[in-house]
């Protein structure tokens, strides 16, 4: 037991000080960096619920793909933070604004608990036995029989969105001149074969 | 602290033994894989390929080993010194990583998941990080370039990975290694009355997706004819420009550490891992671990082929075979596949 404690104070530990460093590194490619190191300590605190798909699902989704992309385009953009830093002053008072609504809403979520502990021993659904399934069939279970609209919504909010984003960007542009390999395949002599007099061409 | 040994010091040791144990066989059979590789290039150009060093250049893969740990380590000026130096380990330790879940034979394994293909999955989605670090870091334009297009590539490629495993997940029911492998001990074979054999294995019954998980494991992998991020001849040697001596040797290390790894993991989810190709008499009372390794070899011979026939790719017809052809075919085969075992009743 003393193993589990230690190991999930250094998970949570780095987790912190990684969430921490992201914020305050000047570098944002550090930030980034350190991100992924957050997204992995907390795949590591999941593994130690037990919750190992959700771990794998937050080292697959948000370390393979997500922070690849935000890698990719902070190091893309030349962003001047000395620039972006400027108008730190004015905007102060708003962003402490946020912060506090944000951690007076925490707060009243965790000390729920502590006012109505009654409130976990009724869970909305009945979770399934974790001793004979796994959780990742009891996540499938869940998601597909008694959250199927909200997990199918989600989707098509998510295909919507792909699809905006898709028009927005593509442009037809005239004059590029593009490969259309069906047409290439499709050719029935496929290598000609010329002998080329010098200085005449084909 | 009466349980703490039997509890905690006896397996760990049993766990750091095993580890050191796979740790170092793998290191050498990677070393004559990268041998194989150049031979085999160089038999199909009609060379002789490395031949100095030892008996037909088998302690090659040693000398070189030698020369680059005993080489200075170079470090540019410019490099963001920090980084440069994380790339290469966080490759070689992301590539060696994966092989804790690899079942070598019926019960082989250090680390067996319940969620070993994801675990797999995710390993090799982080390799790109080595990547894009070491090119970031270089401080130079043609690693740069390189990394950004490993990312691009990395990540299409990913996509058609994960649709080929949720096809095979679909006829095992469990993502466990260990299970997809005992899962392939009855199958199409079977069904038509023949005894267990290599019939069964879902290469066959998933063929089309065997060949789409093969040529994404080129591209996941690097390999030519997808070496877009290392291509010399645009690229010098794209991310690894900057690199020498030690890290280099750890690029190229890690580099075909997850190469074996794509060998292991098509082995285990196509061509039944341990298992015998017809289980009868001399053939099943060969160890399991042999018909492993000489699957997964196999598997590398193909590799190793590719990259001496198939020319490199173009940029965008590497993006539109990931985009266009593998990702609408692998979500088809989805699809098709649910909905035959799930009308047949042989859903698991």
């Amino acid at each position: 037991m003393i193993l589990h404690t230690i190991i999930f104070y250094l998970f949570s530990g780095i987790t912190i000080a990684s969430a921490l460093m992201v914020i305050s590194s000047r570098n944002p490619v550090h930030s980034v960096l350190f991100l992924i190191l957050a997204f992995f300590n907390a795949a590591g605190l999941f593994v130690m619920l037990g919750a190992e798909f959700l771990a794998m699902m937050l080292v697959v989704v948000y370390v393979g793909a997500v922070a690849v992309l935000f890698l990719f385009v902070v190091m893309m953009l030349d962003v001047d933070f000395a620039e972006l830093r400027q108008g730190f002053l004015q905007y102060l008072p708003i962003g402490a604004l946020i912060g506090v609504v944000l951690l007076a809403e925490l707060v009243i979520v965790l000390s729920g608990w502590a006012f109505a502990p009654e409130v976990l021993a009724n869970p909305v659904q009945a979770i399934p036995d974790m001793t004979k399934v796994t959780n990742t069939e009891a996540i499938g279970r869940l998601l597909y029989t008694d959250y199927i609209f909200f997990f199918q919504t989600a989707g098509f909010v998510l295909l919507v969105a792909m699809i905006g984003a898709i028009v927005l960007t593509l442009r037809h542009k005239p004059r590029v001149k593009r490969q259309n390999i069906a047409e290439q395949v499709g050719r029935t002599q496929k290598v000609d074969l010329h002998s080329v007099e010098p200085g005449k061409g084909i | 602290m009466n349980g703490f040994v039997e509890n905690y010091l006896i397996p760990g040791a049993i766990m750091v033994g095993q580890s050191l144990l796979v740790l170092v066989l793998l290191l050498v059979f990677i070393a004559y894989v990268l041998l194989a590789d150049r031979k085999i290039w160089a038999a199909v150009q009609m060379r002789r390929g490395p031949n100095v060093v030892g008996a037909f250049g088998l302690f090659q893969s040693f000398a070189d080993l030698l020369k680059f740990v005993l080489k200075e380590p170079i470090i540019p000026s410019g490099a963001n010194k920090g980084i440069f130096l994380l790339a290469p380990l966080v490759t070689v330790t992301l590539a060696l990583a994966g092989w804790a879940v690899i079942p070598f034979n019926a019960g082989w394994v250090i680390a067996n998941l319940n969620v070993g293909v994801l675990y797999l999955l995710a390993i090799s989605s982080l390799g790109v990080y080595g990547v894009i670090m070491g090119g970031w870091a270089s401080n130079s334009k043609y690693p740069f370039l390189s990394s950004l297009r490993a990312a691009a590539q990395m990540v299409s490629y990913e996509v058609s990975i994960g649709f080929v495993i949720v096809t095979v997940l679909l006829c095992v029911g469990s993502l466990n290694l260990t299970d997809i492998v005992v899962s392939q001990q009855t199958g199409l074979g079977t069904k038509l009355g023949l005894p267990g054999s290599f019939l069964d294995w879902y290469w066959l019954a998933l063929l089309p997706m065997f060949v789409i998980f093969f040529i994404s494991a080129l591209a996941e992998t690097n390999r030519p004819p997808f070496d877009l991020v290392e291509a010399e001849s645009e690229l010098v040697a794209g991310f690894m420009s900057e690199y020498g001596s030690t890290p280099y040797m750890m690029f190229m290390l890690g580099e075909y550490a997850s190469i074996c790894l794509m060998c292991a993991m098509t082995t285990i989810l196509f061509l039944g891992g341990w298992l015998p190709p017809v289980d009868i008499a001399p053939f099943n009372w060969v160890p399991g671990i042999v018909w492993f390794v000489l699957k997964a070899s196999m598997v590398f011979f193909m590799f190793a082929m590719a990259k001496a026939i198939v020319p490199r790719y173009r940029y965008d017809q590497l993006m539109r075979l990931g985009w266009k052809v593998f990702l609408p075919i692998s979500l088809g085969m989805v699809v098709l596949v649910a909905a035959v075992l799930q009308t047949m009743g042989w859903a698991p």
